[in-house]
This record gives C-alpha cells, sequence and structure tokens, in this order.
C-alpha cells in the first residue's frame, strides 16, 4: 500500500470538469511534481489533497487513512503556496511558531523547534525580521520552515518559485530537494516548469486537461514521451510529421525524403501520418558526425546560449531544432545554408496520440 | 529624472518657488481652518480683557456640564461601537458570507447614501419611525399591545440618539472596513487552516491584528462624527436633551450660560475629547502595526 | 451554518435602513386624514421659503464645489509633482475637519472675523455668504482631497507634465487641459458628494444665519407635523441623486482606459 493514494478522482466546478478520472500512488518519501500548463487542474489535485477542495468522486486516501471527511486544519499536511503566504503581522520566529502554537505545544519545545527549522533555511539570524522587510526567496524559505515545523505526513508546494527570480529559483529549488531528502518528507510539488520538474522530482506526473498523460521518472518522461503532449511540453523536442512509405520496413517519408526507422511500424498502412519527435541533442550537422540517418534541410535561424548554439533547420513543411556544442574554431551555420543533420535512428520517437 | 528637465535650475532658487505652489491652500487652511480652531484654544484661557485665566476651564466642571459632556461621550463610544460591530458584521456577511454576488454593489451604494444621509432629515425619519405616532411605535401599540413609552424608550434620550446616530454610523463602518476585509488574503487563511488553526484562532490570531488598524481608525472617526453631530440632535430632541454640541450651539446663539468665554471652554473640551480619542487612536495604533511598512 | 448568520446579519441591517425610510415616505403621505395624498409634498414645494432657501443652498453648493475645486486640484497636482514629502502633512491637515467638530470651526469664525476684527465678514451680507461658503469647503475638503489625490495616484503625474512641457505647455495648459480631464471622474465624484454635504448642512448656516436649506427644515420640523417627513424624502432623493451620479460618472470611467 502505497502511502499517499488518489483514487479516480473526479473534480467539476459546476458544467466544468476541472479533473478526470486521475489516479496516483505515491510512495514515502518521494518527490512528485505535476507538471503542466495553467488550467491543467494540477493545482486543483493539489488544493483535493491539502482539503480546500472536495473532490467530486474519488478518494484520497494518506497513510491508511481516507481523507475525503477531514477537514484542512485536521489533515497534518504541510503547503507553501506561490505568494508566499506569510501572515503579515507575524515575525519570522511567530510565523514558523504558527502551527506549534495552534496545536499547543508548550513554549520551550516551539522555541527549539522553530530554532532548529530556521537553522535548516540558515535564516536564524533573521528570526525578529517581518515579513516585509524579507526578500522573496527568504519569504519563501519562511514559508517552507512554517509548512514542516509542525512534522507533516505530506507536504504540498503550490507552484513556490514562480514569483522568484531566475537565479534564485535554482537556489532555492535546490535547497528545497535538499531539506525535502534530508527529513525524507512525501511531497508533491506544482509547477508549469519543465526544468524545474526535471530537476528535482524523483517522479514526474504530466497533466492535460485534467488527465495525467504520463506519470515517470524524469529520465523517462524526457525520453520516452508517450504522448505528443508531453513530448512538446517536457523539453524541446521537434515533432516531424511524415508519410508511412512501408510500415514493414519501417519507411517514412518526410517531405521528399525517404528515412528508415529501427523498427517496422505495426498497426499502420502505407499513406498513413505519422508524428515522430527528435531531441535537439540527438542530432549533428558535423562533419563526420555519426549516425545511420540524414535528413537535408535548410538553415532557418541560428541562437548562440553560451554552451550551445541552437539551430533551426526546415526540413520539408517542419522545423527541426538541434543543439550543438560551442566550439570556438567552428564558426556556427548562418540562415540559408543547406545543411544535413545526422542522427541514429533508435532516437526518433513515433508519437501517438 | 528631475535633473533632465529643461526647467532645472540650482535648488537654492527652486525651493521657494516650489513652495509657492501651495500658498492658496495653506493660506486657506490657515485662515478657515487652523486659526478659528486655535482662536478656540486661546479664547478659553483668556478674560473678556484678554488676560490669562483658568477660571473658563473651572467653569466647566459644574454638574449640568459635566452632565451634557458624559452623556455626549456615552452616546458617541456607544454608537461607535455598536456601529463598528453591526457594520464589520454586515461587511463580513457581503465578503466572506457567501451570500449572492448582486448585493454587495447595491449595498455598498447604499451606505454612501446612508452615510450622507444625516443632519435633520434623519431626524425626521427616526420621529416617523420611532417617534410618539411613528411607524413602529405604533405598530406595536395597536397589534401587539406594546407601549414603548410604557417601557421607558424614548428618541430624545441616550438610546434614542445611539439608535439615531447608528444610521449614518454603520454605514460608514461598512464603507472603510469592506475594502480592509477584501485585502484579507485567501492564502493567509488557507495558510493558518493546513497549519492545524480553527477558524476563530486564525481570526484571532491573523486576521483580526491584521484589521485591528483599521478598525481603530474607524473607531476613532465614528467617535468624532457622533460628538460633532449638532443638527440630528436639535432637529430631534430641540433643546430639551443636554448634550454638549447642543448646550454649545444655544451659548453661541444666546449665551445661556453667562458668560461668554465659557463658550470657549466647551468647544476647547469638544476638541480635547476628539484629540483624546485621536490620541489613543494613534497611540494603539503604532503598537498595533509594527509589522506595517 | 456560515450563511445563516451572514443572511442574518444583511437581515437586520436592512430591517433597520428600511424602516425609518418606510416609516418617513408612509408619514409623509398621511397629511390628509384617512388617505394617501401628496398634500404634504404640495405644501412644502407651495412654500416660498422652501423655493428661496433651497435655491440659496444648491447656489452655496455650486460656489463650493467651484471653489474647492480650483483649491484642491492644482494643490494636489503640486504636492505629488514636487513636494511628494509634504504629502503626510497635507493629508493630516485635510482629515482634521473629521475630527474638529463644525460647530468648533464655526464658533471660531464668529469670534474670529467678527465686524469688530481685521476681517469682518460677518459685518456685511456678502461677507457671511463668503465665510459660509468657505466653511464648507473646509467641511468638504476631506472628500474633496481624497477623491482629487487618488485620482491622480492613477495617473503618472510626472510623466504627463514632463510630456506637456516638452511640447511647450504652460503650468494652466497643463492644469487646465492634461491633469484636469484626467481626474475628471475623481472631481466629480467629489463635486456630489459635497453637493450632498452642502444642502442639507444645518449647523455653520444656522449659527452665521443664512436663510439655507438646512436651518429652513428644522424650523419646519418643529412647527410642523408632516411637511418635515416630506422634506426628509426630498433630502433622500437628493442625497440618492448626488451618489447614484457618482456611481454613474466611475462607471463611464470603467469603460475608459484601465488605471495604470
Amino acid at each position: 500500500m502505497s502511502f499517499l493514494s488518489l483514487t479516480s478522482i473526479k473534480k467539476s466546478f459546476g458544467p466544468v470538469h476541472v479533473v478526470h478520472d486521475f489516479n496516483m500512488d505515491i510512495e514515502k518519501g518521494e518527490f512528485v511534481s505535476f507538471l503542466g500548463p495553467s488550467g491543467c487542474g494540477k493545482t486543483t489535485v493539489l488544493r483535493m489533497i491539502a482539503g480546500f477542495e472536495s473532490p467530486t468522486s474519488g478518494k484520497i486516501v494518506i497513510n491508511g487513512r481516507d481523507q475525503n471527511s477531514l477537514k484542512p486544519n485536521q489533515r497534518n499536511i504541510g503547503m507553501v503556496f506561490q505568494a508566499y503566504a506569510l501572515f503579515p503581522n507575524m515575525n519570522v520566529h511567530d510565523n514558523v511558531a504558527f502551527g506549534l502554537k495552534v496545536a499547543g505545544t508548550d513554549k520551550s519545545e516551539t522555541d527549539a523547534r522553530v530554532k532548529q527549522m530556521l537553522g535548516l533555511i540558515k535564516l536564524e539570524h533573521l528570526a525578529d525580521r517581518f515579513p516585509y522587510q524579507l526578500s522573496g526567496g527568504q519569504q519563501q524559505r519562511v514559508a517552507l520552515a512554517r509548512a514542516i515545523a509542525v512534522k507533516p505526513q505530506v507536504l504540498l508546494l503550490d507552484e513556490p518559485l514562480s514569483a522568484l527570480d531566475a537565479k534564485i529559483r535554482v537556489s532555492l529549488r535546490e535547497e528545497i530537494r535538499q531539506i525535502q531528502q534530508q527529513l525524507g518528507i512525501t511531497t508533491v510539488f506544482v509547477t508549469h516548469d519543465q526544468e524545474e520538474a526535471l530537476s528535482i522530482s524523483d517522479r514526474i506526473v504530466v497533466m492535460n486537461a485534467g488527465r495525467a498523460d504520463q506519470i515517470g521518472t524524469p529520465f523517462e518522461i524526457y525520453n520516452t514521451p508517450s504522448t505528443r503532449f508531453v513530448a512538446s511540453f517536457v523539453g524541446t523536442l521537434s515533432i516531424i510529421e511524415g508519410k508511412v512509405a512501408d510500415p514493414a520496413a519501417g519507411a517514412v517519408t518526410i517531405g521528399n525524403q525517404q528515412i528508415a526507422l529501427k523498427d517496422p511500424i505495426a498497426g499502420m498502412k502505407g499513406g498513413d501520418s505519422i508524428s515522430l519527435a527528435l531531441r535537439p541533442e540527438a542530432g549533428s550537422i558535423a562533419e563526420g558526425a555519426k549516425g545511420d540517418t540524414a535528413l537535408a534541410g535548410e538553415v532557418v535561424s541560428t541562437s548562440f546560449l553560451g554552451s550551445v548554439i541552437r539551430t533551426r533547420l526546415r526540413v520539408g513543411g517542419d522545423v527541426i531544432s538541434f543543439d550543438m556544442f560551442n566550439n570556438p574554431g567552428v564558426a556556427p551555420p548562418v540562415s540559408g545554408d543547406n545543411v544535413t543533420l545526422r542522427f541514429a535512428a533508435k532516437d526518433l520517437l513515433v508519437i501517438r496520440e | 529624472m528631475s535633473s533632465a528637465k529643461p526647467d532645472a535650475s540650482p535648488p537654492a532658487r527652486r525651493l521657494p518657488l516650489h513652495w509657492l505652489g501651495i500658498l492658496p491652500f495653506a493660506a486657506f487652511v490657515t485662515l478657515f481652518l487652523l486659526l478659528p480652531t486655535m482662536k478656540i484654544v486661546v479664547g478659553a484661557f483668556q478674560t473678556p480683557d484678554g488676560s490669562f485665566t483658568l477660571e473658563n476651564i473651572r467653569g466647566l466642571f459644574t454638574p449640568s456640564i459635566l452632565a451634557a459632556y458624559w452623556i455626549s461621550i456615552k452616546i458617541s463610544i456607544a454608537s461607535a461601537l455598536l456601529g463598528c460591530l453591526i457594520g464589520f458584521a454586515m461587511a463580513s456577511a457581503i465578503v466572506f458570507g457567501g451570500l449572492p454576488k448582486g448585493i454587495r454593489g447595491p449595498l455598498l451604494t447604499f451606505s454612501g447614501v446612508a452615510s450622507n444621509f444625516a443632519g435633520v432629515p434623519l431626524a425626521f425619519a427616526f420621529l416617523a419611525t420611532l417617534g410618539p405616532v411613528g411607524i413602529v411605535t405604533v405598530f406595536l401599540r395597536s397589534n401587539f399591545g406594546f407601549d414603548l413609552r410604557m417601557l421607558g424608550f424614548n428618541l430624545l434620550s441616550f438610546w434614542g440618539l445611539t439608535i439615531t446616530y447608528l444610521f449614518f454610523q454603520i454605514p460608514l463602518m461598512i464603507l472603510i472596513i469592506t475594502p480592509a476585509l477584501d485585502g484579507l488574503k485567501r492564502e493567509w487563511r488557507e495558510a493558518a487552516e493546513i497549519l492545524g488553526a480553527t477558524g476563530l484562532q486564525y481570526w484571532r490570531m491573523v486576521a483580526f491584528p491584521i484589521l485591528l488598524p483599521s478598525l481603530l481608525g474607524t473607531l476613532a472617526l465614528l467617535f468624532a462624527n457622533a460628538f460633532g453631530a449638532v443638527a440630528t440632535a436639535i432637529a430631534l430632541t430641540g433643546s430639551s436633551l443636554s448634550i454638549v454640541p447642543i448646550l454649545l450651539f444655544a451659548q453661541i446663539r444666546g449665551d445661556v450660560l453667562g458668560n461668554p468665554h465659557l463658550g470657549y471652554a466647551l468647544a476647547f473640551g469638544m476638541i480635547v475629547v476628539t484629540g483624546i480619542a485621536n490620541a489613543i487612536y494613534i497611540w494603539l495604533r503604532s503598537r498595533s502595526e509594527r509589522w506595517l511598512k | 451554518m456560515k450563511k445563516i448568520w451572514a443572511w442574518g446579519a444583511l437581515v437586520f441591517g436592512l430591517l433597520y435602513f428600511t424602516l425609518p425610510l418606510i416609516g418617513m415616505t408612509n408619514f409623509s403621505l398621511k397629511m390628509r386624514r384617512g388617505e394617501y395624498s401628496f398634500d404634504a409634498y404640495q405644501k412644502v414645494f407651495a412654500d416660498p421659503r422652501f423655493q428661496e432657501t433651497f435655491t440659496y443652498s444648491v447656489m452655496q453648493a455650486l460656489f463650493t464645489i467651484l471653489f474647492g475645486v480650483l483649491l484642491v486640484v492644482p494643490t494636489a497636482y503640486w504636492v505629488r509633482l514636487k513636494l511628494p514629502r509634504l504629502r503626510p502633512v497635507i493629508e493630516f491637515i485635510t482629515l482634521l475637519p473629521l475630527v474638529i467638530p463644525a460647530i468648533v470651526i464655526v464658533f471660531g469664525y464668529i469670534r474670529l472675523y467678527n465686524t469688530s476684527s481685521w476681517l469682518p465678514l460677518t459685518g456685511s451680507l456678502t461677507g457671511t455668504n463668503i465665510l459660509l461658503m468657505f466653511g464648507y469647503a473646509t467641511l468638504a475638503l476631506p472628500y474633496m482631497y481624497r477623491a482629487v489625490d487618488t485620482g491622480l495616484r492613477t495617473i503618472d503625474v510626472a510623466t504627463l507634465t514632463e510630456a506637456a512641457q516638452s511640447l511647450g505647455a504652460g503650468w494652466a495648459t497643463i492644469l487646465a487641459k492634461i491633469i484636469l480631464p484626467n481626474v475628471l471622474v475623481a472631481v466629480l465624484s467629489g463635486a456630489f458628494l459635497t453637493f450632498a454635504i452642502v444642502i442639507g448642512e444645518f449647523t455653520m448656516a444656522a449659527l452665521l444665519n443664512r436663510p439655507a436649506f438646512g436651518p429652513y427644515m428644522q424650523l419646519l420640523g418643529a412647527n410642523r407635523a408632516y411637511e418635515p417627513a416630506a422634506l426628509a424624502v426630498i433630502a433622500f432623493g437628493i442625497t440618492w441623486g448626488c451618489l447614484g451620479l457618482i456611481q454613474l460618472v466611475s462607471r463611464f470611467q470603467k469603460s475608459a482606459p484601465p488605471k495604470a
């Protein structure tokens, strides 16, 4: 039996179905991200776990206990909000102590716990400050300390990094992950940022229009997306549209070029449309590049991103992006160049809808 | 930014010119707000021929004048407190109570109207309602045999004035506190809830302290509002109820106290009372909002 | 559960607020024995004193508004533009009339500007009328200033001014053609509120002995039975009209460009 399990969760607001039949089992100590665009239902699922919304149907069980009949203040869950939501009338110490205070913990124990929490987020020196005197990153760390001070069974993070600057976002997410592993706390993290989800999670749930499209480790999600939505939302895969030429041989026509896939194409016949995906790091146009497959195309644009150069290539009716490492000795291609992209047939993924 | 302005000139020359811009305003408030008030304050400590005295102030400490102050203060405190309480209940009913959205707009508009519907016509409205032949009085008497008068209720009394003043006190509270209630973020409530707090704990430890400065400010304002109300009281009671504004009104009109400078002292006393109310407010506020920028 | 007390608070409020309105309306229609009629209203409207005092108060209100706008708009603008550090002080001063009772202020006027003083405003009718108008402007100051200052906050005063100056506009042009149109809704709101305050004001007019609408109502209340209720209905209608106009003009603003 998993620690947190969501079974057949549905949620409608009036006639609008926000979550359709959502199923998920989360193990104790696991860090799971809900990833998806805004409006995909990820926050609604999180709020149902917290108890702020109740599911229209379905079951939420934490540690063997059905949560549906419990109010938020009976669930022993920690939550961090996007807009920090620190109590403005309390200083840092009192904010962190709040959950302990309402639980009736005695003062010396509370103080010790607050001290420990502030040590964890390295803000002991700011205990007397009020929220308005803190930076956004500091406020969010205090919010994290406040949430875990009560030793919750589950920690919920609702886009906790989206209001922060890019640099702080990266450092704070590493801090969150480190604290989470240190405490072994079961965590659900909601984000629309794929890089965030990939870097921090044990597993990712990619959500689309109220459904879980794919559940898997970051490695699985990135390398073998199971739907076109996952492929386009996670990473920067290029989608290439083609026509099946010979299913048995795995032959596909793209524009006026023909390539062969690694395997025969099951369940399709000649002339069917087929979508293929290629990761940006899978191909190369360098001279002597390895790869059993080649596509010729015209360079549309290049962007210099520092360590890598991203080039967009028009092939047939599609644009394929690929990255190459920066090399001071080799000038990047310019738009209008005709080049040949080489890659391994096994890196070309067939996307099923 | 400002250094790029075409008219930039050395600060030494610019400063007086800047101050010139508020000269009309400064002259107006000096002549028609500050000086008249000062005149009262100074006059309270002067004899008719202009020398310093404490006699006028001492003159206030007669039983009848003290009683007038006391009932004025009681009415003002009662109508301010009740106004705050009821206004708060109504405002939170429309903000958090889950009432239909359509109620909010009309209620706020009505509050704007009612908070300005003071003075003489308000007294008439209450006379027509709770007066000897008012609609409620007559209704209770003819249908239930209740005689408000027999039960000790009189519009020309502490409770009568308090109930009447509430007609503009409650809406004023609603107008001021509704934006403050809107400013309570949903996340604060949710954060408190998920940390295990009950609704009551949330209100006691989070919402109430956050609202306290606005509540105190409104209380002070409502107090001054009731304390200085002249027209309603006069139109309601004639001069049968001796409250400070009525006493001062009569004194200005006809020197009923038989000492012109006692009028100064009476008015000075009113400034002192509202001044104390506001000083208490400022003091409490500074204690309650250390957390504000 | 929560809804029950919310409805309870609302119903209690509605009862408290509608009963006096019903009471005064009912009473104002009962002048003729045994049936409802508009006799009380006819009496009121036919009274020459009503017409005189009402006209007088309307004129006072209009002059107060004119003076208030001319005083407050340039000041609030100037303070925002050049003297931002002075804002708390100005704000404090403009709030004083809410704290110092009107009766105290007018008492100060009577003693300060009497016939034997350096500025004997109460010595002549015109002088007293002007003094009363200044008094009304003082009473309306908190509302007028707040309305205009809030309006100015939604526009970028400094940038607008610099843009106008770079096109060669002078101060009068900037105020009249740039600032005023941009805060027109706020100014109108303040103006309607001022009108509502002035039209029924009693204390100042009574103590300065001017024939305004407020003292007239009080006098009538002391001597008649049904006409005062009719007056109360009329006064309520005027207040409602003024506040309704504020709603109307602010709705126009909402359909205009959004606030910054």
